[in-house]
């Protein structure tokens, strides 16, 4: 009986929320009146659906809080082995694809798996240098990708410079507005950061859209040069790249330079930004996360320390976004929208603040979890000719990052590694590590 | 011994109240100078001033991590305008950061502020940021794991190494300093303030919290700070036992003002300063009371 009252509870809260959303539903009747449809079976079956799931979770053993260790002893050997699998996995990726679907299927796994979840994974690590390790809320971030993709779709559309050039000179672009940004921001700290951050973003997107003399505005830039494989266009001529190498020609071969080159330069990021987490630099990030007026008074110039954090974020956004542009061959401002921001930061904040392996996985959860619905056609069998499972790939998001702030808040990979160590280093519990004040 | 820490007039207030009112006083070269004075007595303040996180209204802070303090120069600095030359800086044109860094002035904090996620030798670590960071060359010699880089990094260790000896912390070196308990996060916080080199360290109530054991070890840890390691030392301290066993130069602040300044001996004396901070005699006090009618 006791069970019975939170579950008719939840079906009346239930049925409170579907009754606007779901029994009313609005339509054109043929001679073009707006009438009301009424679906009291879907209301009925969301209030069923909430009073039996909150009776199931009712009738689970009561969760018992345990204790957080501070630390935990480093990860054994078997983790190891299990990331140096999976780092095989994806170093294999392209070519298991064509083993198993072939040149025509191979296509969509290596392009909509591999690159595609490679490109948020980059974006993620950049942003985890902002967020996860200097503390910095940062809701603009996109605005760095788009700098480096206009960056390489201008400059090679207007003057011909090539990708190989253009690659750095979109990370040190973007590197410039991430100082730019960071200027007005340094003072501000939490809310106040993030609603800077997000206005920033807005307004890369808006002058991208408004200033159409440079940037064509919303119909964006075209026929941005493909890349070539260090001078080799992907051709089917004489001078492509399948006829040097005495090779078939096939698009796939484009495809698959892409995820190499994705995948070189997420490599380069994560290399980077655990190196730099060893180096004084990366210590004075975490150490400004923690306790930026400690870190003042140390003799660190937090100005410097927070700059730097951002425009070794944002280049890496500039990389990511001059690789956009090179493998869309077209850029324009509705790529960069809020939602992308929202997505980057979601991944960080899954896959656990500073962890460079919990932000990977996340990435291919989020990423790789909103591709994969489009595979679910079969569900049009059950769900009728209309269903489109992609449509509710938000709500899984949400649904998903309630799920982990109930049952895990500080993401997948909780622990923090220490930088150095003097016998054997522990993992560092999350109850410790401070979240960083923006 | 010559001063190495000149505070003149300083006065600071904030919208109608004055905190400090026109203070002025010496820390000297390798003595141990507290700072005392009832709850409120702008004795904070003071300290905030000199380690840059406030700007003093009015006053001048000048202080000679090495040389001595020499009035004509410190007034011929004052007039050209510049923070600091030739080893003397004015305090208060510098900005937080560069008094740590330049002027060597260190400090600890009343409430604890460890970096708690970070490991205790990660804190000692971070401390050593200057070198380290001149060291690995913007990072670029640090990122390519140049030799120079490595050395700068195995003597920061070393030196990390030693003062976690020196506290007794060198078995929980790897545990994060959060995980610390209370005394252990004090000394913890010293020690990180001593990895960066200071001239002169200034401790907000060291001793706060701590058991006698704990304040006598903190005792011995501050007179060994002041005698093996070439610094000087100004603290704040409500802990009487503590301030009389270790200062050897006392200043007592009261509502904002100095009411006395002089050895331990002589301001424990001092009639103003019973009144003030250790207690006014009970016969007073009632005399006190039937004055306003209490």
């Amino acid at each position: 009986m006791n069970a019975l009252w939170p579950a008719l509870r939840a079906a009346l809260i239930a049925a409170g929320l579907a009754f606007p959303v779901v029994a009313l539903r609005t339509d054109l009747n043929m001679d073009n009146q707006l009438v009301l449809e009424p679906r009291w079976s879907w209301m009925l079956a969301a209030m069923a659906l909430a009073f039996f799931g909150k009776l199931a979770l009712g009738a689970l053993p009561a969760r018992k809080p345990k204790a957080a260790p501070a630390q935990t002893a480093e990860p054994p050997a078997r983790t190891k082995w299990i990331a140096r699998a999976g780092l095989a996995l994806i170093a294999l990726w392209p070519f298991l694809a064509l083993f198993f679907a072939g040149p025509s299927g191979a296509l969509k796994w290596i392009d909509n798996y591999g690159v595609q979840i490679l490109i948020y994974v980059m974006l993620a690590w950049g942003l985890n240098i902002v967020v996860g390790l200097a503390g910095l809320l940062d809701l603009g971030y996109v605005a760095f990708y788009a700098v480096g993709a206009y960056a390489y779709a201008l400059l090679s559309t207007q003057y011909g410079v090539s990708f190989w050039i253009c690659l750095p000179l979109a990370g040190i672009l973007a590197a410039f507005w991430g100082v730019l940004l960071g200027f007005p921001v340094l003072r501000l700290r939490g809310d106040y950061l993030a609603i800077v951050t997000l206005a920033f973003g807005e307004i890369i997107r808006i002058v991208l859209t408004n200033f159409s003399s440079l940037t064509n505005g919303d119909a964006g830039i075209a026929s941005i040069p493909r890349a070539t494989f260090f001078g080799l266009p992907f051709t089917a001529g004489p001078n492509g790249f399948a006829a040097f190498f005495g090779l078939k020609f096939s698009p796939i071969h484009r495809i698959v330079f892409l995820y190499y080159l994705i995948l070189a330069l997420a490599l380069l990021t994560n290399f980077v930004t655990l190196r730099l987490r060893r180096l004084p630099i990366g210590r004075a990030w975490e150490a400004l996360r923690e306790d930026e007026i400690a870190c003042r008074a140390l003799g660190l110039d937090t100005t410097k320390v927070k700059l730097t954090a951002f425009a070794l974020g944002a280049m890496f956004g500039g990389f990511a976004g001059a690789f956009f542009a090179v493998r869309q061959g077209f850029v324009s401002p509705s790529s960069f929208n809020f939602m992308e921001s929202a997505t980057i930061l979601a991944i960080v904040v899954l896959g656990g603040r500073g962890s460079q392996i919990g932000v990977a996985l996340a990435a291919v959860a989020i990423i790789g979890g909103s591709e994969i619905l489009r595979e679910f056609d079969f569900l049009k069998t059950i769900f009728g000719p209309d269903f489109d499972p992609t449509q509710y790939r938000m709500l899984l998001v949400g649904l998903a990052m309630v799920a982990m702030m109930n049952w895990r808040p500080r993401g997948l990979v909780e622990t923090r590694a220490p930088t150095v160590s003097f016998g054997q280093a522990r993992q560092i519990g999350a109850d410790m590590v401070k979240e960083g004040h923006g | 011994m010559t001063a190495l820490l000149r505070v003149e007039h300083l006065t600071m207030r904030f919208g109608g109240l004055t905190a400090v009112n026109d203070v002025s006083f010496e820390a000297r070269r390798g003595e141990i100078t507290a700072l005392i004075g009832p709850n409120g007595a702008g004795k904070t303040t003071v300290f905030n001033c000199i380690t840059g996180f406030y700007k003093p209204t009015a006053g001048r802070i000048a202080m000679a991590p090495q040389g001595a303090l020499d009035t004509a120069a410190i007034d011929a600095l004052t007039r050209s305008g510049a923070r600091g030359r030739n080893g003397l800086f004015l305090l208060e044109r510098m900005p937080d950061h560069e008094i740590a860094r330049k002027a060597h002035v260190a400090r600890t904090f009343q409430n604890i502020r460890l970096f708690s996620g970070m490991t205790a030798l990660e804190n000692l670590v971070v401390a050593q940021h200057e070198p380290l960071m001149s060291a690995s060359g913007f990072s670029l010699l640090g990122l390519a794991g140049a030799p120079r880089y490595r050395r700068a990094e195995r003597a920061a260790l070393d030196k990390a190494r030693a003062w976690l000896e020196r506290i007794q912390l060198i078995d929980r070196a790897d545990d994060p300093a959060g995980a610390l308990p209370y005394g252990d996060q004090r000394r913890l916080e010293i020690a990180r303030a001593m990895c960066a080199d200071p001239a002169l360290l200034c401790l907000d109530e060291p001793a706060a919290g701590l058991n006698p054991r704990e304040s006598a070890d903190l005792t011995a840890l501050l007179r060994a700070i002041r005698d093996e390691h070439d610094a000087s030392l100004l603290l704040i301290e409500h802990d009487m036992s503590v301030v009389m066993d270790v200062s050897d130069h006392v200043v007592v602040l009261d509502y904002g003002r100095k009411i006395a300044d002089g050895a331990p001996a002589a301001v424990r004396a001092d009639p103003a300063v019973i009144a003030a901070y250790l207690g006014v005699p009970d016969d007073e006090v009632a005399a006190i009371e039937q004055e306003i009618g209490a």
